[in-house]
């Protein structure tokens, strides 16, 4: 029977990995989301076969209960809060994983001597402390990006000693509670290594900047990849590691294509609060020119004119929920035979792809939809760029200004189109709190106001009257 | 307040100094427009697009200017309409204060306010209402198609079944706005275009447009103050000229646009030089009304010479008059946008306002031109020493094989004392975990940027395998608290199979091609 249940847990390992696969294209995406579903189907029927039977009944109740809720917030969710739900998601990883280490720790079953008693105490401490990060971390990040907590960075007075002495307790701790056997003083060291562990998760999530987020999130979700490996390894169960395996690496991989978007190496996001890496902002001699503002007929005017065209959204589309406004105007424009094309930064949003998704949902065809590297070139041959609540991922001073704190991070490259329009709420700037001079170049135009009401003004207006 | 727009009494004028879209941006700035009736005929715009706009038409000059708060016109004014305009009202126009004394004079003693468009500094906050070089855009362009009208040929090279067609040559003397204006509409017919100027900081705006910059060997710069040319030393002159006299042999229009404030225009196109050039050829003076780049101009005329057309017409701008009403509309709206800071209809002449008093002429009473010199030139600030901005070459992180050896020596060495202590069992536990990384690593590389969204939510859903760790301790253990432990976790892990699969589908769900 045991052979059996391996060999079930090879075959939805083979799924999942076929499942990640079907991903790398829009053609065989959905076929690799089935792939996912039957090879976790496969192996929680497997496992439930070998459990008494004694347990059907609550685990059908726990299951049944948690298939409602999370099938209720799946469907319920708005695509713009994206970000918040896969933020959320990670955190019940987390939680799930210091549960189940705890539960391994507390098993009565389990009598290992010598290093295989080492080896699993270790591993359940590791899954604690990398569950108990996930779960708290996951949770501070949903509270940013849902706008419970503020998103500034909290820059607690040495903070990073404060991060250190934490880690520093939890492995003297840990080496006290790894070579005992279970007992009352050696349950405290766990408790209160779990109870660091969640606030080293608050703190270190909420040193990091709302921008960040995008990196945080993957970084999180890397986190509770290694939480099931750990789990896997307690349990000594090669599905769960291979899983934790594949995910951990998958959110390593997208935190690095954050960093990279941003030019910011991972460990100075994780340290986190913008600037740390000592960047010298050059405050003096700081050339502000006038930005002037144009009004919805003449861009409507203007669209009306251009044959070529490129919208650049950011995250201030998402905030507005103006991607259907977005799509509609692109339908229109295409139908008049121009054309229209998406220009999309890799940190833009608060999610990677985020922008993708938004887009689809409005039902704007993925294949307009570019990226960084494929559009950047095309720019100077563009008539018109329109910039939707987009601000540093379009800032020309990465690009030609050595000393600005973004210089170096690519963005694309809308100035060096016909014309530009921005699409802003205010003059503020952004996240990176560096003002933009695109907003002062001589070929750029400032519309100010919600990108919603504005476009739908715009649409109206192009309308033959 | 009321602004009036007269028709323009000039003889030639086209013009007229407000669109039908500028009377309604005046409006919202709280300001009620006359304007008298076929003010825009020339220009194209109807009475009725007027009317339409919220302007009221006025029968006469009369009418219109009696009552008025504000005057916007294109020319200046004449002796009866300078005598229609009521005491104490404000005009706005080209009002050429440097030859205009006299008139300057008398609207002081009328006790008339006057902005002249034309004394707008050229400062960057100032581009938007900078009429001047609206016109000259305008006067640049109009200048090619005078040109071509006149030209026997083809502006573009082109080969046909009936014989090969060069291209036509153009030269252009002087890059400020007209001439740059000149280079694009002639490199957009598809000539050949060379352009010439004293100022050496405009090559690149000259090459940015197509055209071949032209240079003579001798050091000097021409940039004067506010975006102007200055005056050449003799020497200078003398290598242009002979750089000209060159050209002359080849080229077959000739565009001069050379202008130096309060001076009459350099003569650059000399007698021997249109003697040389071919016939059939042309030479556009956009300096005329200063008197000519060319020796040859007559101001307003199309004059004739040893088979070269000069044409030496004063108001191009005109020639094109939708455009250039168009333009100079919109000029003045930013202007009155500016002195209305507070959209109440009511003007507040500031001369705290750089821009604002560098165009007042006229204020209660007193001539203030000329101004006070602009303090920032338009011309790039070649003294001030660049602020030195140190950039460190990062130091590229070249992963050197030695390093390279090292790292994989100390990871070898750390597997080997792992596997010295650790049980079999964690050994195979732990090779299936380093190959499922890289795995891992193959397979997410190849994900597409756009599912990145997707990617995480799959993977979130995955991560919930974790479930199967709880399901082995539910109920397994004899222990209550590991029981509801585990239950709890269950469920929380089915939150987020369910969630994340679904998720991820209904994404998927709305990509389409």
């Amino acid at each position: 029977m045991n052979s059996v249940i391996s060999m079930a847990y090879l075959f939805s390992a083979v799924m999942f990995i076929l499942s990640l696969g079907g991903l790398s294209t829009h053609e065989t995406a959905r076929r690799g989301n089935y792939y996912g579903m039957v090879g976790m189907a496969i192996a929680i029927i497997a496992t439930v076969a070998g459990i008494t039977s004694g347990a059907y009944l609550p685990v059908g109740i726990a299951m049944g209960v948690g298939a409602v809720i999370g099938i209720h917030l799946a469907r319920k969710v708005e695509m713009t809060a994206m970000p918040q739900l896969v933020a959320l998601l990670h955190s019940f990883v987390g939680l799930a994983a210091v549960l189940i280490g705890w539960g391994g720790y507390l098993d009565p079953r389990i009598n290992l001597e010598g290093a295989a008693h080492i080896v699993h105490n270790t591993e359940i401490y590791i899954g604690v402390f990398i569950g108990a990060i996930t779960l708290t971390g996951s949770i501070v990040a949903f509270g940013k990006l849902q706008g419970l907590i503020s998103g500034k960075p909290l820059m607690l007075p040495a903070r990073h000693w404060l991060n250190l002495i934490a880690l520093v307790i939890c492995l003297v701790l840990g080496a006290q509670f790894i070579p005992a056997d279970v007992s009352n003083a050696t349950i405290i060291n766990l408790l209160v290594m779990t109870g660091i562990a969640l606030l080293l998760g608050i703190h270190l999530i909420a040193a990091i900047g709302g921008a960040d987020m995008p990196v945080v999130i993957s970084m999180l979700n890397s986190y509770s990849g290694w939480a099931a490996a750990a789990t896997g390894f307690m349990l000594s169960n090669d599905l769960l590691i291979v899983i934790g395996a594949l995910v951990g690496s998958s959110g390593a991989i997208l935190s690095y294509i954050m960093c990279r978007g941003m030019n910011r190496s991972f460990i100075s996001v994780i340290l986190g609060g913008f600037g740390s890496d000592g960047a010298v902002a050059s405050a003096d001699g700081e050339e502000e020119g006038e930005a002037v503002a144009t009004t919805h007929d003449e861009l409507a005017d203007d669209l009306k004119n251009a044959s070529s065209i490129v919208i650049v959204p950011g995250f201030g589309m998402a905030v507005a929920h103006a991607q259907q406004a977005v799509s509609d105007l692109t339908d229109k424009l295409r139908k008049a035979g121009k054309t229209v094309r998406f220009g999309i930064h890799p940190v833009a949003g608060r999610l990677p792809g985020h922008m993708n998704v938004l887009l689809a949902e409005a039902n704007v065809p993925y294949d307009i939809v570019l990226e960084m590297e494929e559009i950047n070139d095309d720019f100077p041959e563009t008539d018109l760029v329109l910039v939707i609540g987009a601000n540093d991922t379009v800032n020309p001073d990465a690009v030609e200004k050595p000393g600005s704190p973004i210089a170096g991070m690519p963005v694309l490259e809308v100035w060096k189109a016909g014309k530009v329009v921005v699409l802003k709420r205010s003059m503020a700037s952004g996240y990176a709190g560096v003002s933009n001079p695109l907003f002062f170049k001589d070929n750029s135009r400032m519309l100010f106001g919600d990108a919603k009401e504005s476009l739908q003004s715009v649409l109206g207006k192009m309308n033959p009257a | 307040m009321i602004i009036a727009i007269p028709k323009e009494t000039a003889p030639g004028e086209a013009r007229v100094a407000a669109s039908p879209a500028s009377v309604k941006r005046l409006q919202s700035l709280g300001f009620d427009v006359v304007i008298e009736q076929g003010a825009g005929e020339a220009a194209s715009f109807p009475d009725a697009e007027y009317e339409q706009a919220g302007a009221k038409l006025c029968a006469n000059a009369a009418e219109c200017l009696s009552q008025a708060g504000i005057v916007l016109k294109v020319q200046q004014p004449n002796e009866a309409e300078l005598d229609l305009i009521p005491s104490g009202a404000t005009l706005i126009a080209f009002l050429k204060p440097a030859q205009n004394e006299a008139l300057l004079k008398k609207l002081a003693e009328k006790n008339i306010n006057a902005l002249a468009v034309e004394s707008i500094p050229r400062i960057s906050r100032a581009q938007k209402m900078d009429a001047l070089s609206s016109m000259a855009n305008i006067a640049g362009y109009r200048a090619v198609i005078e040109a071509a009208h006149e030209f026997g040929r083809f502006f573009t090279g082109q080969i046909t079944a009936a014989g090969k067609i060069p291209p036509a040559k153009v030269l252009v003397i002087g890059a400020g706005v007209a001439g740059l204006s000149a280079i694009g509409t002639a490199k957009s017919m598809g000539a050949i275009v060379r352009a010439f100027d004293t100022r050496p900081e405009v090559r690149e705006q000259v090459e940015s447009m197509g055209a071949e910059f032209l240079t003579v060997e001798i050091e000097e710069d021409g940039a004067g103050t506010g975006g102007y040319a200055k005056q050449m030393s003799k020497e200078f002159i003398d290598a242009e000229m002979a750089l000209f006299r060159e050209q002359a042999k080849e080229v077959d229009i000739v565009i001069t646009t050379a202008l130096i404030p309060g001076k009459p225009a350099p003569k650059l196109w000399l007698a021997d030089m249109v003697e040389t050039m071919a016939d059939g050829s042309v030479v556009v003076d956009l300096a005329a009304e200063m008197g000519g780049n060319c020796d040859f101009t007559q101001a307003d005329q199309k004059v004739v010479k040893s088979g070269v057309t000069i044409l030496g017409y004063t108001n191009l701008a005109s020639r094109a008059a939708t455009q250039s009403s168009t333009l100079y509309a919109t000029n003045l709206c930013h202007l009155l946008t500016d002195m209305t800071p507070e959209k109440n209809g009511e003007i507040d002449i500031n001369f705290e306002d750089e821009a604002i008093r560098g165009a007042t002429v006229v204020k209660e009473g007193e001539i203030t031109w000329p101004p006070p010199a602009p303090k920032i030139s338009a011309a790039p600030q070649q003294k001030k020493p660049e602020p030195q901005i140190q950039v460190e070459p990062k130091p590229e992180k070249k992963s050197s094989p030695l390093s390279l050896v090292a790292f994989w020596a100390v990871a070898g060495l750390l597997l080997l004392a792992l596997g010295k202590f650790a049980p079999a069992d964690f050994v195979a536990h732990f090779t299936v975990f380093v190959l499922s990384i890289f795995i891992g690593w193959q397979v997410i590389w190849n994900v597409s940027h756009a599912l990145h969204t997707p990617l995480m939510s799959v993977t979130n859903a995955i991560s919930g395998i974790v479930i199967i760790g709880a399901l082995l301790q539910v109920g397994a253990t004899g222990s209550f608290v590991v029981t509801v432990m585990a239950f709890i976790a269950v469920l929380f892990a089915s939150i987020n199979i369910f969630g994340g699969f679904f998720v991820t589908h209904r994404m998927l769900k709305m990509f389409r091609r």
